[in-house]
């Protein structure tokens, strides 16, 4: 009993009048989320137990997501530019009179030149249904965010083993005893990644983390390997060295499953040097070991030899393993040659290499699940290999980052713990191949549709969007031989191709939900001035520029025709298996979000707008043979818009009863039947069914009847890359489709069909004595870029960011704290504040990534921390790489798939003094605010 | 109520696993999603979009660098509610009787409607776990959300307080440690439970579980034992083919 | 801590008021009348001032009354007890003398006792603070005693007691810095035993939970430069004591001159207090690494 003078509390409080289920957009992890309404407001948000993402987790982020709905910043109703582009003066204005001008601008360029229209979109996932308006539009110009983000990871991972990390596979969390995390700060999977790191901790397996920065994932790490930016792909490439060298590779998985044993063609001067040998079928073969003949690879029962060779026609046709032992074998990737370049001492290398072995092998695990392969062979077991490994933008975000990603691949594969328990396995739609994806469109016909999707992966230098005069078809110059795997596009050069009139002048720029005017955009400050500058008849030389935002952000500022959107919790939403998956690897899965709250204000989703101008417009799909809408709103379009016969944006609840998965006829209800299951859809893979994917025969048919492909599709991974090759023929001189000189020799160096390292561009370019240092950015968990900001309970963690210096910089120039630091590189200066870090590569320093924020932006007081300590890297790093003395300025990218460059980046440091103002240098000049201010003080939770 | 039960039936706390936290700061935004709109008054933002925005949290996160020879730097993240506290001072100081330790369950509350607001229990407690609000002006603490963990109203999973619940990398654990066979009590004794400043003598109930020793030795003498799995099988390509033949022949 | 002026008034203000009023009730000096009046008003100027000054820092002063419930744990009711029964049994003995020329000797010891244990009661609701080493020390209770003594002494015409005490305080003050420098050291608290985390080495913060300061860094943490803490110890010792004592003793009396070194005195007695505040470290800064 309580003493009597305690007080009595009603520990059972009512929580709240009703829970609605929807999907987080605080970040792009989409969980699952419980929107707990009281009064008809937003009282509480918490993870939905049932989400197969978050499983009843949720981040920062995701808490905060009531600061985000009733932030100030948001936007009211649709404006126009009234005073000059930066100054954020706008009038608001009707829908109609926005429609009204949007049509006005696109109308007459689809008519004539529909190339004119730019059609850009962030980080959303609604890329299946803009790629399918853009493409009805009739432009070559379509992407998102992807080429500047990741591509390197995306394109690595689809061409080496038909799928990659991030959110295409995960780690065999519950299996894997060792796992290895290279260059991820936070990553989309964002919670998924830390329920998986605490399972490793509970189960007592072993992590390493890879990175020059020893925080977040890799403070909890076992093991820190403090690696020099750039050297991954070295580092690597020494464990296959050092693991081929002691022969612990698997090899029956190999022979199995990869392109290990097929046949290379070794005459250097043979325009098929380097390709496969092929059958009358167009088959690769592979030596039959018992024979001794080659034989079409996938020919069943036969034993493919690594250690033989083939003779014909006086060419010698060797095993793609054998070229990887040649090239891997070799000193050039010795522990002790690239210890002192990578930074991490021969012994660790070996070390970590061992301990990969050590587990792969010695601790075996095995799953008693028989299953067939695709050659009809019987397994009665599953074999596992328990090492897992995770990357991310650390190594794909340099210029060497695609091969970085491959030999990474690489090296799982030859671990054989791709597909197996405990190792890396693929999420529905994926494993598939590049054969399943298409290649990329440039067939523009004036008033009508593009001839084919804009984005794919190329096979050769026959796919190159190139026009008959060579030059580039597309704005961004994607696919082209300044990267021709750009399979994401590059939506870094938009804005600065498109003000150069280079490779053409555009008429209108239509940009989704990116912050190109600022944390977007590599040079920030260039970037702004490209998007205001005027040509001699005082016109802006980017004409038109339309806008959807959902708040005040800085490139708000910058547009002229501005489309609100809502906000996550207002409007429908599907993601969908047509684009990003929510997927798990034992599970395919889909979700919907659904107005929670509706819209106190005059916006609109923007994919709804995107509908509506479409129909406006006469799209094709969009419009009946009347020429009325097709669809009213986006609700519509996701439940009645087949993509290809009963496949449509939802995977779950089709058909006219609901009961069909994958494939059925639109239901009419399948909103509501998402709703009332939780907000998402998911089906289990059968057991059996669910590891060895791509080779799996009961995995392959299920996909089939889920709608995944329309054929099984089994297939090996590509150690060794052909389309790589093919490019590099034509560098070579062989082949119709040939280079320009001045590309031929980058061309042949970096597209090398088995993963290679080569040093980052901009540490090439520079005096190495000069700029001695790398600078780095990294996502804070509880930021989402330059959203966050605007939220005023994350703002209180992340209102600032400093520059981490390590700590041998800080004591050689005498830093103190609460220094200032000037950082210099070949691009540009900034100052900002400076603190000490020791668990730092001791030639590296960081900052938080896109904290920094123009004043005036985002609803904020004009001296918030943001803006005035606060600051962007962005100012020191270019879209272009500085002078190389030939008259060009090459991207600052990566040559095979354009990938922006942002950690390739050299600095110098000097102790500063801190700028009188205590403004962080260079600083903006502030933008009005089109929404007003927030008020001085919350209390939020007196409604309740 | 000031004075401290002699003891209490139950002792519920957090075990917080500092190996496992990756310093994602959700607990510390539940912790504020929650508490602003159930128990007590509102958790206040001064500031909400200006200079220097400070609000009212239960719960922080700190991030640390530990240096000692030999070993690189190491990052810990810590974060930091109230640790119900056995002896609590910040009670025992209280004029008011607004501070108080539940004699059912350990938790230490403050009854805001006796609060006078005289900071004293901020200044008694070691921890730096109440908060005076600003704009309410009185005591805010961590309740270990008491009123979630016995409710009613909400599905029986779910009775745990917001920061365990939405932990991501699941390094909180909630529980009764006076029960050594709860799950927290198991934990703390397995894993060398730290209790925080115990010069301190008060007995906080709360347990830090320290990090494991790290494996990134500069002493490399370790890799004998795993040196025989790299044993090269050959070094040229040659001697490598050879293997392979042979290696080929097993499978 | 963070020296806010509400604290430094209250504890300035009624521990000068309770030293004269511990006078008064021993009947140094014995007074009559107006000159009662002119006394009690200011013992009671001060003493109320000082409370009242007190609850300018609360958040919800209204609710003070509560505040005398838990006197028996509390230093902070306690005091609050001890200075309203200081109050209310010091006005008869007052009223007495002022108005009816009686003194009523028991209720004037009374009270002088009740005034002392107030000014107990206040240093105990520092003294007690573990979280403050520079304070956990015993003689931050006799240092207490001693300005309320000495001070009130000055204020009660009591020459040579007053002299003799501000000479020890002086002494004692000097004494109390040199140890409370140590204290906090002494006391082993560091980042190591704060966080748990000493057997992984030298511990320092990297990033503060949140990029602007907090209630507890606003409270708990304030630097005081070395440099400055010393001048301002200079003054005080100079002021608070050196000073007063020179004019009692070297010059002949006369009230103008009293007056300069009560004011003195004062000044001294805030400076000291200031730094008090200013001073104490609490241990909740090495979670901020800073104290
Ligand atoms: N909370 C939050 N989550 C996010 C985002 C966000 O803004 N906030 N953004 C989302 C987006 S768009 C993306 S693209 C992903 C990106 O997710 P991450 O890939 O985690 O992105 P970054 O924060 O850029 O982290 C890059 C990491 O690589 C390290 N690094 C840099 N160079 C090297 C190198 O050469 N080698 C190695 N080994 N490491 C290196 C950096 O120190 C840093 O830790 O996150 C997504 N998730
Ligand atoms: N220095 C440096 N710069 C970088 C990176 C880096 O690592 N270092 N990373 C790069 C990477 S990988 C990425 S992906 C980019 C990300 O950069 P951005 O894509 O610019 O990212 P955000 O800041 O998220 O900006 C997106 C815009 O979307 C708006 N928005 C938010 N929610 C909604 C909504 O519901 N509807 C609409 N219509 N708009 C909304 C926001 O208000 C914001 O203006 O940054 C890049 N920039
Ligand atoms: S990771 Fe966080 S912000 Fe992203 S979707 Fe999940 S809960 Fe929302
Ligand atoms: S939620 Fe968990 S992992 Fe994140 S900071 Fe809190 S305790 Fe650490
Ligand atoms: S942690 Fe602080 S507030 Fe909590 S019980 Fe202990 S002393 Fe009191
Ligand atoms: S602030 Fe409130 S709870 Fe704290 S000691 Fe004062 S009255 Fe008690
Ligand atoms: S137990 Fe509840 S009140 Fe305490 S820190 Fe966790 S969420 Fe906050
Ligand atoms: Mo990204």
């Amino acid at each position: 009993m309580p003493p009597l003078d305690q007080p009595k509390l009603d520990t059972s409080p009512e929580m709240s009048d009703e829970i609605r289920k929807t999907t987080c957009y605080m970040c792009a992890c989409r969980c699952g989320i419980n929107v707990h309404m009281k009064n008809g407001k937003v009282k509480y948000i918490e993870g939905n137990r049932d989400h197969p993402v978050n499983q009843g987790v949720l981040c920062a982020k995701g808490s905060a997501g009531i600061m985000q709905h009733y932030a100030p910043s948001r936007l009211k109703a649709p404006m126009k530019r009234v005073g000059e582009r930066g100054s954020g003066e706008f009038e608001e204005i009707s829908w109609d009179e926005a429609f009204d001008i949007a049509e006005g601008w696109l109308r007459p360029i689809r008519e004539s030149s529909p190339e004119k229209l730019a059609f850009f979109t962030g980080r959303d996932q609604s890329q299946s249904l803009t790629s399918w308006w853009a493409q009805a539009f009739g432009t070559p110009n379509y992407a998102a965010h992807g080429g500047f983000c990741s591509v390197n990871m995306a394109a690595a991972g689809i061409y080496t083993m038909g799928g990659s990390f991030w959110e295409f596979g995960a780690p065999d969390w519950d299996r894997s005893k060792l796992f290895m995390i290279f260059g991820v700060a936070e990553d989309h999977d964002s919670n998924p990644i830390k329920i998986g790191l605490g399972k490793l901790k509970a189960n007592g397996a072993k992590i390493i983390g890879v990175n020059p920065v020893r925080s977040g994932y890799n403070a909890i790490a076992d093991e820190w390997v403090g690696i020099t930016p750039g050297t991954d792909g070295l580092f690597i490439l020494a464990m296959i060295h050092e693991l081929m060298k002691a022969g612990k590779v698997d090899l029956d998985y190999l022979i199995r499953y990869t392109n290990a044993p097929f046949l290379v063609n070794g005459d250097e001067k043979s325009p098929e040097h380097g390709l496969f040998l092929r059958d009358a079928d167009d088959k690769p073969l592979v030596l039959d070991r018992a024979t001794g003949k080659p034989v079409a690879f996938d020919t069943p029962g036969i034993k493919a030899d690594l250690a033989g060779n083939h003779r014909a026609a006086g060419i010698t046709h060797r095993p793609v393993f054998q070229l990887m032992a040649d090239k891997y074998l070799s000193d050039e990737y010795a522990p002790e040659k690239v210890a002192d370049q990578c930074g991490i001492s021969a012994d660790t290398i070996k070390r970590i290499a061992a301990e990969l072995a050590h587990v792969a092998f010695e601790e075996e695990i095995t799953i008693d699940q028989p299953w067939t392969d695709w050659k009809g062979e019987k397994h009665a077991q599953m074999i596992g290999r328990p090492v897992a490994f995770h990357a991310m933008r650390g190594i794909s975000a340099h210029s060497n980052g695609f091969q970085t990603c491959r030999a990474l691949h690489i090296l799982q594969i030859l671990l054989g713990s791709v597909e197996c328990p405990g190792g890396f396995r693929f999420k529905p739609p994926y494993p598939k191949p590049v054969e399943a994806h298409p290649k990329p469109h440039m067939g523009v016909n004036p008033g009508k549709a593009l001839n084919g999707p804009h984005l794919g992966f190329v096979r050769g230098p026959e796919d190159l969007l190139l026009k008959e005069d060579g030059s580039p078809a597309r704005i961004d110059k994607a696919f082209t031989w300044d990267n021709p795997m750009s399979s994401h596009g590059l939506m870094h050069m938009v804005i600065s191709n498109a003000h150069a009139g280079d490779p053409y002048k555009i008429d209108t720029l239509f940009m989704y939900m990116a912050n190109m005017a600022w944390n977007s955009s590599m040079n920030t400050k260039g970037v702004m001035d490209m998007l205001t500058d005027k040509d001699e008849n005082g016109d802006y030389v980017i004409p038109h520029i339309i806008y959807s935002d959902s708040y005040s952000s800085e490139m708000v500022a910058f547009s002229d025709l501005i489309l609100p959107d809502t906000t996550y919790l207002e409007r429908h939403d599907c993601i969908s298996l047509l684009d990003r998956p929510i997927c798990e690897a034992d599970a395919i899965a889909d979700s919907i979000r659904w107005p929670v709250v509706e819209p106190d204000r005059d916006v609109r989703g923007f994919q709804t707008a995107l509908i509506q101008l479409g129909s406006r417009l006469g799209l094709p799909g969009m419009v009946n043979e009347d020429g009325s809408a097709k669809y009213q709103d986006y609700a519509d379009y996701i439940q009645n818009h087949e993509r290809r016969p009963g496949v449509g944006p939802l995977a779950g609840f089709r058909g006219k009863d609901g009961k069909d998965k994958g494939r059925g006829e639109p239901n009419p209800n399948q909103i509501d039947a998402y709703i009332e299951n939780g907000g998402f859809w998911i089906e289990h893979i059968p057991e059996g069914a669910n590891f060895f994917k791509p080779w799996n025969k009961d995995y392959q048919d299920w996909a089939v009847s889920r709608g995944i492909y329309d054929a099984p599709q089994p297939y090996v991974f590509s150690l060794y890359v052909e389309p790589i090759q093919k490019f590099r023929l034509a560098a070579q001189g062989h082949g119709d489709h040939q280079p320009p000189d001045h590309l031929r020799a980058q061309i042949e160096a970096a597209m090398d069909p088995l993963p290679i390292w080569y040093a980052p561009f901009e540490g090439t370019l520079i005096d190495e004595q000069e700029f001695p240092y790398h600078a780095l950015t990294q996502r804070p968990m509880a930021m989402y870029h330059s959203w966050g900001s605007q939220n005023a309970w994350l703002r209180q963690i992340h209102g600032a960011n400093p520059m981490f210096v390590p700590g041998e910089i800080w004591d050689e120039k005498g830093l103190a704290e609460g220094d200032w630091v000037k950082l210099t590189s070949a691009h540009g200066t900034i100052t900002v504040p400076a603190v000490r870090m020791d668990a730092l590569n001791g030639k590296t320093m960081w900052t938080w990534n896109a904290i920094g924020k123009r004043a005036g932006a985002w609803a904020l007081e004009e001296d918030a921390s943001e803006a005035k300590r606060g600051f962007l890297l962005n100012y020191l790093i270019s879209e272009l790489l500085p002078e190389k003395g030939d008259g060009q300025r090459w991207a600052n990218s990566d040559p095979i798939t354009g990938q922006a460059a942002w950690f390739d980046l050299r600095v110098k440091l000097e102790k500063a003094d801190r700028p009188a103002d205590g403004n962080s240098k260079p600083h903006m000049q502030a933008q009005k605010s089109p929404v007003g201010r927030g008020p001085k003080n919350l209390t939020y939770g007196d409604k309740f | 109520m000031t004075t401290l039960p002699k003891s209490t039936t139950r002792k519920l706390g957090l075990v917080i696993d500092l190996d496992t936290c990756v310093g994602c700061h959700a607990c510390v935004i539940s912790c504020k999603e929650w508490n602003t709109s159930n128990y007590g008054v509102p958790l206040s933002d001064i500031n909400a979009y200006g200079a220097e925005p400070s609000g009212t949290f239960l719960n922080r996160v700190h991030t640390y660098e530990a240096k000692s020879t030999g070993c690189n730097a190491q990052t810990v993240h810590f974060p930091k509610s109230c640790l119900h506290c056995e002896d609590a001072p910040c009670v025992t100081v209280c004029p008011t009787g607004a501070s108080y330790k539940r004699q059912e369950d350990g938790i230490v509350l403050v009854n805001e409607d006796r609060c006078i607001g005289c900071s004293l229990c901020a200044w008694a407690c070691p921890y730096g776990a109440r908060e005076m609000d600003a704009v309410a002006g009185v005591m805010k603490k961590c309740t270990l959300c008491v009123d979630r963990i016995y409710n009613e109203n909400i599905p029986e999973e779910d009775r745990i307080p917001a920061c365990v619940r939405t932990c991501p990398a699941g390094a909180r654990h909630f529980g009764d440690f006076a029960d050594p066979e709860s799950e927290v009590s198991i934990l703390s004794a397995a894993r060398g439970g730290i209790a925080l400043m115990p010069e301190q003598d008060t007995k906080p109930v709360n347990r830090y579980l320290p990090p494991r020793p790290k494996t990134d030795v500069t002493d490399e003498s370790k890799i004998d034992i795993l040196a025989p799995f790299l044993a090269p099988i050959a070094t040229e390509t040659g001697g490598f083919l050879g293997w392979l033949d042979k290696a080929l022949e097993k499978i | 801590m963070h020296p806010s002026a509400s604290v430094i008034i209250f504890t300035s203000l009624s521990g000068l008021g309770f030293g004269l009023m511990f006078y008064l009730g021993f009947g140094m000096p014995e007074v009559r009348g107006w000159t009662a009046f002119w006394f009690f008003l200011i013992a009671y100027g001060l003493a109320v001032g000082g409370l009242i000054s007190s609850t300018l820092h609360l958040g919800n002063p209204q609710r003070a009354m509560n505040a005398f419930s838990q006197w028996r744990s509390s230093w902070l009711s306690r005091e609050g007890v001890a200075a309203v029964a200081t109050l209310v049994l010091t006005a008869p003995y007052a009223i007495g003398l002022i108005f009816y020329d009686l003194n009523i000797a028991a209720l004037g010891w009374l009270s002088g006792i009740l005034a002392l244990i107030t000014i107990f009661t206040t240093s105990k609701i520092y003294n007690q603070l573990k979280t403050v080493p520079r304070w956990n020390m015993p003689l931050t209770p006799v240092l207490f005693l001693l300005y309320a003594l000495a001070g009130g002494g000055l204020m009660a015409g009591q020459t040579l007691v007053a002299a003799m005490l501000l000479l020890v305080l002086t002494l004692l003050q000097l004494a109390a810095w040199q140890m409370g420098d140590k204290a906090f050291a002494n006391a082993g608290h560091t980042l190591e035993t704060a966080t748990g985390l000493g057997h992984l080495g030298k511990m320092r913060l990297l990033e503060s939970p949140h990029s602007s300061p907090n209630y507890l860094m606003r409270e708990m943490v304030h630097v005081v430069g070395r440099k400055h803490a010393l001048k301002l110890r200079a003054i005080s010792v100079v002021t608070l004591g050196i000073f007063p004592v020179a004019i009692l003793l070297f010059l002949p009396f006369s009230h103008t001159l009293a007056l300069v070194a009560i004011a003195s005195h004062v000044i001294g007695l805030f400076t000291s207090r200031w730094l008090f505040f200013a001073e104490a470290e609490h241990v909740v800064g090495l979670y901020y690494d800073k104290r």
